[in-house]
């Protein structure tokens, strides 16, 4: 990923800032600048999530591209917010912790690196709650 | 709208085909189709091209012209234009060709589709496939094209009764097909412990329950009805011709393991055909992985969702039972060049319907392909009927 692509979305990579469309309440993570329900007469505006969530359904990545393959095994899972909207993210724990269902919380970690000398994308990850 | 007709067909053996370049895969595709058809260079009026990466698997971009170009056209100046909708480009393709056709805009047009997949190595594939997905939001998170199917295994098996074994019969089932199919990939039969013996790749699907990386090209040739009978006794037509698209995203999806987008398309199909699923006596759909041929034949409505797996252990997609699913092998095991795949899947059922199909023939008098772009944000549906 180039640096100004990875860049630009930083606040919402680092801090799980998404979007919410003030006339319908709903919430958007990943952000969108348009709301589906309301189109051009939704009011977007950016919000803060609290990061916490639930596990809807996951794998163990034991085969991935160049970028992730020294990190392998890794979970991914669909998360979804409290707020209501689900994303893709990887959990911090071992493949056998992994459970659909299992509550979680968002932590600020490395996700990847362009290579040994490019920018290393730090992003958010999830773990799970205690 | 003019009523349309597929008139020739061909497609080259999938395989990793080391020597033979992007190009020359797809020459050789039109040529059989044009062959097939009876047609020669001069008659054709358009070109519809169905590729999903040429610019990252080949660093090729405007195939459109290229194509035109090397099956000698250019002279003709006719209009190529390529097609893209990540696996679901073939499809996309012939969609195009039978618009065109109907339209009454055009008379004479060539689909294909072509991928040439094995001139980067396989971390570097796995990277431009999971381009078909959304590459800000589920690739930059690592997300790989089979762990996005894997979700939607794992979702699967949790809400409904769906065996590990069960799941394995699909593949060993397309093995058996592409065992019988001459330009298949893979032309080995393997059993279910084959499937799960082999390695992980995201838990649950292992590596045979993916469909490979492939070369390869298809090309058919679609004229309007009323003028099949100047080229050929063997027509078959186009009933149906529809398209849906979903959320780029699976996290979006309103339901993890249904293809809302292939439901849509489904039903549309059968809305244009005036048919319903007991006129159906054959089905192509997209198997990227064992999972997707589960959803497909309960998406399209063929059985309740949550029994396909016991209806495939059961042999009745197999070639003798009651809807034969994937013939040709599927994505499985006859391969998956990705632009091609959704014009093989017409190839494959032309083939079927006009009693070529040797060794894997079914009784059909009409069939149905399935083609899917990323992980159901695109669906591409036809009918065809002899």
């Amino acid at each position: 990923m180039s640096v100004s692509r990875f860049w630009r979305k930083i606040p919402q990579r680092y801090n799980l800032i998404g979007t919410e469309c003030t006339t319908c309440g709903r919430y958007f993570f990943p952000p969108r600048s348009l709301c589906p329900d309301c189109r051009r007469s939704g009011k977007i505006v950016d919000h803060k999530f609290t990061g916490e969530g639930t596990v809807v359904t996951y794998t163990v990545i034991r085969s991935a591209s160049d970028q992730f393959e020294h990190t392998t095994p890794y979970v991914l899972a669909v998360v979804e917010l409290d707020e209501g909207p689900r994303l893709t993210t990887q959990v911090a724990c071992t493949p056998e912790e992994a459970t659909i269902g299992m509550r979680v919380r968002s932590v600020f970690r490395r996700v990847a690196a362009d290579g040994e000398s490019g920018t290393i994308h730090y992003g958010t990850k999830f773990v799970p709650v205690e | 709208m003019r009523d349309v007709a597929v008139i020739g067909i061909g497609c080259t053996e999938f395989g990793e085909h080391w020597g033979t370049s992007f190009r020359d895969l797809f020459v050789k595709a039109g040529a059989l189709a044009l062959e097939d058809a009876g047609v020669t260079g001069e008659n054709i009026d358009a070109l519809y091209v169905g590729n999903m990466s040429a610019g990252r698997f080949v660093e090729q971009e405007h195939i459109g012209a290229l194509i035109a170009d090397y099956a000698g056209l250019a002279s003709n100046n006719i209009p190529s234009t390529r097609v893209e909708a990540a696996c679901a480009s073939g499809g996309l393709a012939f969609r195009q060709a039978v618009i065109a056709v109907a339209s009454g805009m055009e008379d004479i047009v060539v689909a294909a589709g072509v991928e040439k997949m094995t001139d980067v190595g396989t971390g570097a594939s796995v990277d431009m496939l999971a381009s078909a997905a959304d590459r800000e939001w589920e690739g930059f998170a690592g997300a790989t094209f089979p762990g996005l199917y894997a979700m939607i295994a794992n979702d699967y098996m949790h809400r409904y009764p769906l065996t590990r074994e069960q799941l394995a019969q699909v593949a060993v089932k397309n093995h058996e097909n592409g065992a019988r199919n001459p330009i298949a990939q893979f032309r080995n039969r393997i059993t279910v412990d084959t499937v799960l013996s082999s390695s992980l790749v995201a838990d649950p699907l292992r590596l045979f329950d993916c469909s490979p990386i492939t070369d390869g090209a298809a090309a058919v040739v679609v004229v309007p009805l009323e003028r099949a009978r100047e080229f050929t006794d063997s027509a078959v037509r186009v009933l149906a011709s529809a398209q849906a698209s979903d959320t780029i995203s699976l996290h979006d999806r309103r339901d993890i393991s249904t293809l809302d987008a292939s439901v849509a398309a489904g039903k549309r199909a059968f809305a244009q055909a005036g048919l319903t699923h007991k006129d159906i006596d054959m089905l192509e759909v997209h198997d990227c992985f064992t999972i997707a041929e589960i959803c497909a034949i309960e998406d399209l409505g063929f059985c309740k969702k949550g029994e396909a797996g016991r209806l495939t252990a059961e042999g009745a997609t197999a070639l003798g039972g009651e809807i034969p699913v994937n013939t040709s092998g599927g994505l499985k095991a006859c391969g998956h060049p990705v632009g091609a795949t959704g014009i093989k899947q017409i190839c494959e059922i032309v083939s079927q319907l006009r009693g070529e199909a040797g060794a894997r023939q079914v009784d059909a008098e009409i069939g149905m392909a399935h083609n899917v772009g990323g992980t159901g944000a695109t669906v591409v549906v036809h009918i065809l009927g002899a």
